[in-house]
């Protein structure tokens, strides 16, 4: 069966482009449209089979110079495990310091995806 | 005993009030463009500005081509300003500057007094509240800007409720509908007054829809309920007027409120030291140097106008050092000013002034229109002579726009410069 053209918005940048994914007869892509850079083919591909997204929290600081410390993921994970993630990393407490891209919670949810540091906190 | 205040002036080349993504920059730029005698000033314990709490990323694309979050972005200007050596003064609160330069702030050593050879203005800006908006009803807990709820949450480490409405959806309203939800909070909706969302349409996609949030265009809260803490609010459609709909009122229930409503720059201290405001969007005034209309004060960031993305702050801040560094070694630009008019549904236009033999290869000039227009021309006219015409898909007044002008463009100006919006 034919699958009708989806129009998606890139989050890549800030440009937003509208993008619009055809498919062929077998359901794969034929055509990629309306992006204004190559990150807009990547995203479009990654959208309409297995969306995925950068998760950005907090962890708890022990003795830091802040309660918390902000981190995200290193690469995108998978859309659907965004929520678990953040439960995952409620559990977690790293000491100070900590330095911007200090891994905080390795592979988490077995995505093969670190969480890392994205601030320096200091000790108390 | 005598009863005389002797102050002791501390001498500076280049004072800077804020120690957020602009004044970083700027200090920065001044610093590699010869100016040693630097000190920014900043009144909270960190600096980086509100870049700190925006950890959710998308910053840095133009300036350094990678994604970064907010942090990330701050931390790599707080090194640079550690590795170019250029006091940085935390806790230290600026209550007054002067048209002739006196920076009077509160520091934990006491009351400081610097008489600087030229001031760069880079204070930012705040969010309006609920008495900008004038919404009625009781004043319980529980109602929040969402910059607030955002230093909360990211900061200190506090989720400030359980069930949340947003009303406004401008940038850091959206981010925070994705934050909270993931915070394990119910955000209900976002309610929007006007037809348009003023929010990156990125952000509409991966904030709201990636979590099933609806989002309630030509809608407005009319009431809010609850003694101590807010039980709920009552919001309606509205006309084209923007007046509720009689009839469409519907109650809904929250523990948390969180205003999305609008940022306005901080100039309480430029209008101190006699800068010039622009009375539409209550930004300084500046030309393509980013110079006030007071000698030696300059201004960049949010202050001057709220922009969407960090990266244009860090650019236009990189020319205000450049340009306070110019002044501090050679004196003031001269030679002929011409204006710069916004017209035709563009609200506002920045720089607002240019010198005619700019230094400059390109001026950039950034602007927001006042409206949606769908498949225009933004036309940049000398009186009647059409100088350039860009062809615009689209055009909000969400994202800011910009338009170069050649340094051989700008020359051949006979009268004002007129940036408008074409059918």
């Amino acid at each position: 069966m034919k699958i009708d053209d989806k129009t998606i918005t890139c989050i890549a940048c800030p440009n937003g482009c509208e993008i619009t994914v055809s498919f062929d007869e077998n359901g794969n892509i034929s055509n990629i449209s309306g992006n204004k850079c190559k990150n807009g083919i990547a995203y479009a591909q990654s959208e309409v089979t297995a969306p995925t997204r950068i998760l950005t929290s907090s962890v708890l600081v022990e003795n830091g110079d802040f309660p918390l410390v902000s981190v995200k993921t290193a690469s995108p994970i998978p859309k659907e495990l965004m929520r678990e993630a953040v439960k995952q990393l409620a559990k977690c407490v790293v000491k100070a310091p900590v330095h911007v891209g200090d891994v905080v919670c390795g592979n988490i949810l077995n995505t093969g995806v670190d969480v890392v540091s994205t601030a320096n906190v200091g000790t108390k | 005993m005598e009863n005389t205040i002797t102050q002791q002036y501390i001498d500076k080349d280049l004072v800077i009030i804020g120690g957020g993504p602009a004044g970083l920059a700027a200090a920065a730029a001044a610093k590699e463009n010869g100016i040693d005698d630097i000190v920014i000033l900043e009144r909270d314990k960190y600096a980086g500005g509100v870049l700190r709490q925006c950890i959710h990323d998308g910053f840095g694309l133009k300036i350094f081509g990678e994604r970064l979050t907010g942090p990330e972005y701050a931390a790599r200007y707080e090194e640079k300003i550690r590795e170019l050596n250029i006091e940085l003064k935390l806790n230290s609160f600026v209550l007054n500057v002067t048209p002739d330069k006196i920076v009077q702030a509160l520091s934990p050593e006491g009351m400081l007094f610097y008489r600087a050879k030229a001031v760069i203005l880079a204070m930012g800006c705040r969010e309006r509240t609920r008495a900008s908006i004038m919404l009625p009803g009781t004043r319980p807990a529980g109602v929040y800007t969402a910059g607030l709820v955002q230093r909360l949450i990211n900061i200190d480490g506090y989720v400030p409720g359980k069930e949340a409405v947003i009303l406004g959806s401008g940038d850091i309203g959206l981010i925070m509908a994705r934050r909270l939800t993931l915070e394990g909070v119910n955000v209900k909706a976002v309610y929007e007054l006007m037809s348009y969302s003023s929010g990156l349409k990125r952000n509409i996609v991966q904030c709201l829809d990636d979590y099933n949030i609806p989002l309630y265009l030509n809608h407005t809260v009319i009431e809010i309920h609850g003694r101590n803490r807010i039980e709920g609010v009552t919001v309606a459609k509205v006309d084209e007027k923007k007046q509720p709909i009689p009839g469409t009122e519907e109650f809904v229930k929250c523990d948390l409120l969180v205003l999305s409503v609008g940022l306005i720059p901080e100039n309480e201290l430029s209008k101190s030291a006699g800068a010039a405001l622009n009375k539409v969007t209550g930004g300084l005034f500046v030309d393509d140097n980013m110079s006030t209309n007071k000698e030696g004060i300059f201004a960049c960031g949010n202050v001057v106008h709220v922009h969407d993305l960090v990266d244009y702050v860090t650019l236009e801040s990189v020319n205000a050092g450049k340009c306070a560094a110019e002044y501090i070694k050679n004196g003031s630009a001269n030679g002929d000013i011409i204006n710069v008019v916004p017209e035709n549904g563009v609200r506002y236009v920045v720089p607002n002034t240019v010198h005619r033999d700019s230094q400059k290869d390109s001026v950039n000039f950034m602007f927001r229109t006042g409206n949606v227009y769908r498949d225009a021309k933004i036309a940049v006219y000398d009186g009647d002579r059409l100088i350039k015409s860009i062809k615009k898909k689209i055009l909000t007044p969400g994202e800011m726009e910009t338009v170069k002008l050649t340094a051989d463009e700008i020359k051949s100006v006979k009268g004002e410069i007129h940036i408008g919006v074409e059918a």
